[in-house]
């Protein structure tokens, strides 16, 4: 198992917590003395810099959402004036303007070494040759890659997006034998040198970084088999540096999260306060070790829980799992917490490859009640009324687990659930608040 | 004696019964015999038809839910106590009938469809007992 920075990625929960609590007191206190939307939001919540005393103390403090990063747009959330400031990345909205971020040289440094804890975890060395396949651009995918690799000792190959043609090209002339890119580019490459004829014994491909995109584990398996790699999962966002922020490691079960630098919290959506191990809720990040732009508890609206305890890689560092989905699409029920994606897993594990579903959620009373129509298709269906009994008991057991809740599964035709363009309508909630 | 029934998937709304009907009549799909299983929020309507395969594939492609399923047709005398003799054939050899549903073809033939534990057993001593199945299927 190879370590970037042995030391801090296998410290143990005591001295992580010290170092952590060291640099989460300076790092609000500098964001209270410089960044003005942050004093007011303290002022207002009666927190002051001394009042923060342990990483515990972090749950006193407000968040810090998009719109926050929006509202002061671009440069009103520095911590540092102008002149410290050396690159300007900006993350794409869907809508309005852009998230803007800045970064210090020492910002940049601590970025690589993120991502450089990744490549070295994921095997590679200063004698491996990596293209990266993100844009070079605002996107901090490209760069991002492209200086960890550099603060490895790696051959770099700036190749950036597009021209698969010429991109095969490189990595059989270069000798490339580690590849960072998004997943789905990476099936692409691969369907390209099959359609093309080409073999997959003129590359040397040993490593593989993807992110910036969800991805399954069986989309892992299916990318290793096909490009002949080991793939890593590297998972960021630019608001807290760009990619880097955590990473999965050889035992490909969630993502250790560099928490010297960035502290993870996952909390109840709703009520906003922690929660237990192991319980999923939104993904937030404090920066404790970022000059410019230090955003304290910024709430990600990425779904996730949170596991603690030493990996079988040696790292101590906290873990996160995958991605399983946003909190803009959950629901409450009966003070649970719902994502569809929950739902969507399990229909996933009953055997049925594209599960259709709507959830129907209603008030009966004071009670709430969810029903989930799930599409019944040939292969599972079976003459028998009991063995339909039994598949609708089968799923509403494993959802009742999954989900701490119970739902009633009513099966239905094939086709009768609407699809709209691309994407499935997923939940219609009937409830009435008055 | 045996044959293959279809099985289609039925939501249990009023008119669903009446569109499937209608999407058999269409495609000039004729029925000998029929039966509905239904529990309070879905059913199953199982179908005996002159050329299974084919009717099945039609059904798969109009985007049902079905599946073939090997049963047994069994002619017996239609009169009083024709069926209890088949089925203490049955019994006496140990066989669990899952369900059945009869039909008569012309005066004195009436069938019964049934689906039982070991259809091939089934078969072996109800053919040794004297009994025929349906010609045309």
């Amino acid at each position: 198992m190879a370590f970037f920075n042995k030391h801090e990625e296998t410290m143990s929960s005591d001295e992580m917590s010290s170092l952590q609590t060291e640099r989460l007191k300076k790092t609000v206190r500098r964001a209270y003395e410089n960044v003005m939307p942050y004093r007011a939001k303290m002022d207002a919540a009666g927190v002051k810099p001394e009042d923060i005393k342990s990483v515990d103390d972090l749950a006193k403090l407000p968040f810090t959402t998009k719109q926050d990063l929006r509202d002061n747009y671009p440069y009103g959330m520095n911590a540092v004036p102008m002149s410290d400031v050396v690159r300007i990345h900006a993350s794409s909205g869907t809508s309005g303007k852009q998230t803007v971020v800045t970064y210090t040289q020492r910002d940049l440094d601590v970025w690589a070494e993120c991502v450089a804890r990744v490549l070295a975890c994921a095997g590679a060395t200063k004698d491996d040759i990596v293209q990266v396949c993100y844009g070079y651009s605002m996107f901090t995918g490209g760069l991002g890659a492209h200086y960890g690799a550099e603060k490895l000792g790696c051959s770099v190959i700036p190749a950036s997006t597009g021209n698969t043609a010429r991109q095969i090209l490189m990595m059989q002339d270069f000798g490339t034998t580690v590849l960072c890119c998004t997943p789905s580019y990476a099936i692409y490459l691969y369907e390209h040198m099959r359609d093309n004829n080409i073999s997959m014994n003129s590359v040397n491909l040993k490593y593989g970084i993807f992110g910036a995109e969800p991805w399954s584990d069986n989309m892992r398996t299916q990318i290793e088999n096909f490009l002949n790699l080991t793939a890593t999962d590297i998972y960021g966002l630019s608001e807290i540096c760009g990619p880097g922020v955590a990473f999965s490691c050889q035992t490909h079960k969630d993502l250790h999260v560099n928490e010297d630098h960035f502290i993870v919290e996952v909390v109840d959506p709703v009520t906003g306060l922690r929660q237990p191990d192991g319980v999923p809720g939104e993904v937030c990040f404090t920066c404790i070790n970022k000059e410019a732009m230090p955003l304290i508890r910024y709430n990600t609206r990425d779904i996730s829980a949170l596991h603690r305890g030493k990996c079988d890689c040696g790292r101590t560092l906290i873990r996160m799992d995958r991605i399983t989905g946003r909190s803009d699409d959950m629901l409450i029920i009966r003070g649970v917490n719902v994502f569809p994606s929950q739902i969507e897993s399990v229909l996933l594990s009953s055997g049925n490859v594209d599960p259709r579903y709507l959830i129907i959620v209603d008030r009966q009373g004071t009670l709430d009640q969810m029903e989930i129509k799930v599409e019944i298709n040939s292969s599972q269906f079976t003459d028998q009324i009991r063995g339909l009994q039994a598949l609708e008991n089968s799923i509403k057991a494993e959802l009742d687990s999954a989900l701490n809740i119970s739902a009633k599964i009513t099966l239905v035709e094939p086709g009768t659930i609407e699809r709209s363009v691309g994407k499935t309508k997923h939940v219609i909630d009937n409830r009435r608040l008055d | 004696m045996l044959t293959k029934q279809i099985s289609i998937f039925v939501e249990n709304r009023a008119g669903r019964l009446a569109e499937i009907a209608k999407l058999l009549a269409e495609n000039d799909i004729n029925l000998r015999s029929l039966s509905v299983a239904d529990t309070s929020r879905f059913g199953v309507l199982r179908i005996i038809v002159d050329d299974p395969d084919s009717v099945e594939q039609i059904l798969r492609k109009k985007g049902l839910a079905v599946s073939l399923t090997s049963v047994l047709s069994v002619k017996m005398d239609d009169r009083p106590g024709g069926l209890a003799e088949v089925l203490k054939v049955l019994a006496d050899n140990n066989i669990n009938v899952e369900y059945m549903y009869a039909f008569q073809a012309s005066n004195n033939e009436a069938y019964v469809i049934m689906r039982v534990d070991n259809d091939l057993a089934a078969q072996d001593v109800l053919v040794k007992a004297g009994y025929k199945g349906y010609c045309k299927f």
